[in-house]
């Protein structure tokens, strides 16, 4: 029982983690109906930007490591909006799989530049927050998780609070919608867009700074996988979705966590994918999702 | 056009794989080689093109279908071949064995495919994207958990059956197949789905099932390429089938036009001679007026994997149609 309740705080912690970048996928996908195959090496640069900072003081207290954060997810929603700008917009009039290769282009980019700049090599994270650890009987909390968890939740809560009350964030529950009709509506839609992608983007660099901190060896390839299984979360939630991607994050990181707690760990990459084709499968929508039939 | 009279085209490509087949021992060993690549990147290069280029469908996990290939006839040659065959063995039965491995390696890729195929295919848009890329992540894991086929250190000592008559005679029938399919009445429905899905719909034609026909034999064709390539480079591992060979090719098809496969065996050419001219390249240096050491240019040998990145943005905003596509605003040329 108590190795039970370990796996479960490791799994919310992985999972929470997988709902803050699965988030960013199901914003864009939301707005402009295509898959950003760059948001995981946004991820990626994220980390390497929590680094760079966190390098900067030596001292670990929760106000620095807030700002580190705050550094990093200002940086990468300026370079989501920077991706938006010059490489989609000019194609958003063609057609889909043209916008598609591009995206898996910008992802490849990111990836390379990465390995040129920041080195192909594992580099250890900084320790940006204090850490302690809490417990209770056997069951083991430690501040990373509690720090993962808590940041996640907030974050969360802070969008849900944006999409729903805000001004900016009805603008993009309209575009989401109905984009002619939003801009018809006197809604600038490029302007939202570039805000959707901000959002999205800072908060995949939210999420590569707590996987960093929760898991500190980092490289230019570290966000293709946790990319991947984000992805699947998104598409579980049913994509499009905000409260489905992370329902969807929670649910795979707790599951990858049982299993590799399991004798088939070594199998715990295959797990998101074969996820993905039964939920293909039987509920292409997701759970929480509707499936639109394609008007011509 | 370049292919419009398949059938000449053909038997013109036939005679040619066993002359090449034939004098293969005159030919200097370095060429040899990158002939050989020559042959194995149209083969991979046409095939996908008949997935991502006339169906419309975007595949990222070629790789993963020429690794299962691969695979599956190496282990037929190699653990099975001794078994089989008899010791005093002549060169023919051997080389049926060879033949037999191919088709197995391609049946078994077909199968994968249809395996994955199937369900994301079902689905519009980016599904298969994802799907086959994340295949071609699993496929790896799967290989490095397989203690038997090698585990991460992947398969050594595969017999050298490959030669040239066997890669260009496989590249001839991989075009030959792909051209005259898709020019067929049955393929038209390719084209139809890669136009528009809605109106193929409606006229009655069943999308998905092309999609996966489609998907089925592109996946066939890698397999046999990926068991060619694994008994030409005499030892295959989980990471030489990663998405960076997935990429490779598919930029391959991109360059080239999609839907385009002259243009695609141009560019499936050009691109086996790139790394040759990169590391010609990368072994100068150019003279700096501002400065007396001249800059050397040896960072080039490693940018590859950059500069197919740079080339997939640049020519999906600048010329989405492909390099090689001469008719001008035909994106969607039918052959």
């Amino acid at each position: 029982m108590t190795e039970f309740f370990q796996q479960l705080i490791n799994g919310l912690s992985v999972g929470s983690m997988y709902a803050l970048i699965a988030i960013g996928y199901t914003l864009v996908y939301g707005v402009l109906r295509f898959i950003n195959f760059a948001h995981s090496d946004v991820f990626m640069v994220g980390a390497f930007m929590g680094m760079y900072i966190g390098r900067t003081s030596s001292k670990s207290s929760i106000g620095g490591g807030l700002m580190v954060m705050a550094g990093a997810m200002v940086i990468c929603a300026l370079l989501g909006i920077l991706i938006e700008r010059f490489a989609y917009r000019p194609l958003r009039s063609r057609s889909k799989l043209t916008v598609l290769i591009t995206a898996i282009g910008v992802s490849l980019f990111l990836e390379n530049a990465g390995q040129l700049i920041f080195g192909p090599n594992p580099q250890p994270f900084p320790n940006i927050f204090p850490s302690h650890t809490f417990q209770y009987d056997q069951v083991v909390l430690s501040s990373k998780d509690l720090v993962v968890l808590v940041v996640a939740i907030v974050l969360m809560g802070g969008l849900q609070f944006l999409v729903l009350k805000t001004k900016i964030g009805t603008a993009m529950r309209a575009a989401a919608f109905n984009p002619q009709a939003a801009s018809l509506m006197g809604i600038n839609i490029n302007n939202v867009i570039s805000f959707t992608f901000g959002l999205g983007s800072a908060l995949a660099a939210a999420g590569g700074i707590l996987w960093a901190y929760k898991f500190p060896k980092i490289d230019p390839l570290m966000g293709v996988m946790p990319g991947l299984t984000a992805f699947v979360a998104a598409v579980l939630g049913g994509i499009g979705n905000i409260p489905g991607a992370a329902l969807g994050g929670l649910v795979i990181g707790i599951i990858e966590t049982f299993v590799k707690g399991s004798r088939w760990s070594t199998w715990s990459e295959a797990i998101a994918f074969v996820l993905l084709i039964l939920i293909l499968l039987f509920r292409p929508a997701g759970l929480l999702g509707t499936l639109q039939p394609e008007k011509v | 056009m370049l292919l419009a009279r398949p059938r000449i085209c053909l038997v013109a490509a036939l005679i040619g794989s066993v002359v090449l087949g034939f004098f293969q021992g005159q030919i200097d060993p370095y060429f040899v080689d990158i002939l050989s690549h020559i042959g194995i990147n149209i083969t991979l290069a046409v095939s996908l093109n008949l997935i991502n280029g006339h169906t419309g469908q975007f595949s990222l996990g070629h790789a993963g279908f020429m690794a299962v290939g691969a695979y599956t006839a190496a282990a037929m040659t190699l653990f099975a071949g001794p078994h089989v065959l008899p010791a005093t063995a002549g060169p023919v039965l051997p080389m049926l064995w060879f033949l037999l491995a191919l088709l197995a390696g391609g049946l078994i890729a077909a199968a994968a495919g249809l395996l994955v195929g199937a369900p994301s295919l079902r689905l519009k848009g980016d599904y298969l994207a994802i799907v086959t890329l994340g295949f071609g992540q699993i496929i790896a894991v799967v290989f490095r958990n397989i203690e038997s086929l090698g585990g991460a250190l992947g398969l050594n000592g595969i017999p050298p059956y490959t030669n040239l008559f066997w890669i260009f005679t496989t590249a001839a029938l991989t075009v030959y197949v792909v051209t005259t399919m898709v020019n067929s009445t049955y393929g038209r429905g390719f084209l139809a789905t890669h136009d528009d899905e809605i109106a193929a719909e409606a006229m009655g034609i069943n999308t998905t099932r092309y999609k996966i026909v489609a998907f089925v034999i592109g996946a066939f064709f890698a397999g046999v390429a990926g068991g060619l390539y694994g008994h030409f480079t005499l030892t295959i591992n989980p990471k030489g089938f990663d998405f960076n060979r997935s990429i490779e090719i598919v930029v391959m098809v991109i360059v080239g036009g999609m839907g385009n496969t002259a243009g695609v065996i141009i560019a499936a050419t050009l691109l086996a001679l790139l790394p040759e001219g990169l590391r010609d390249l990368a072994g100068r240096s150019i003279p700096v007026p501002w400065s007396s050491t001249p800059l050397s240019l040896h960072w080039i040998g490693e940018s590859r994997p950059l500069l197919y990145s740079m080339l997939l943005i640049g020519l999906m905003l600048l010329r989405p149609q492909g390099l090689f596509n001469l008719r001008r605003g035909s994106s969607k040329a039918p052959c």
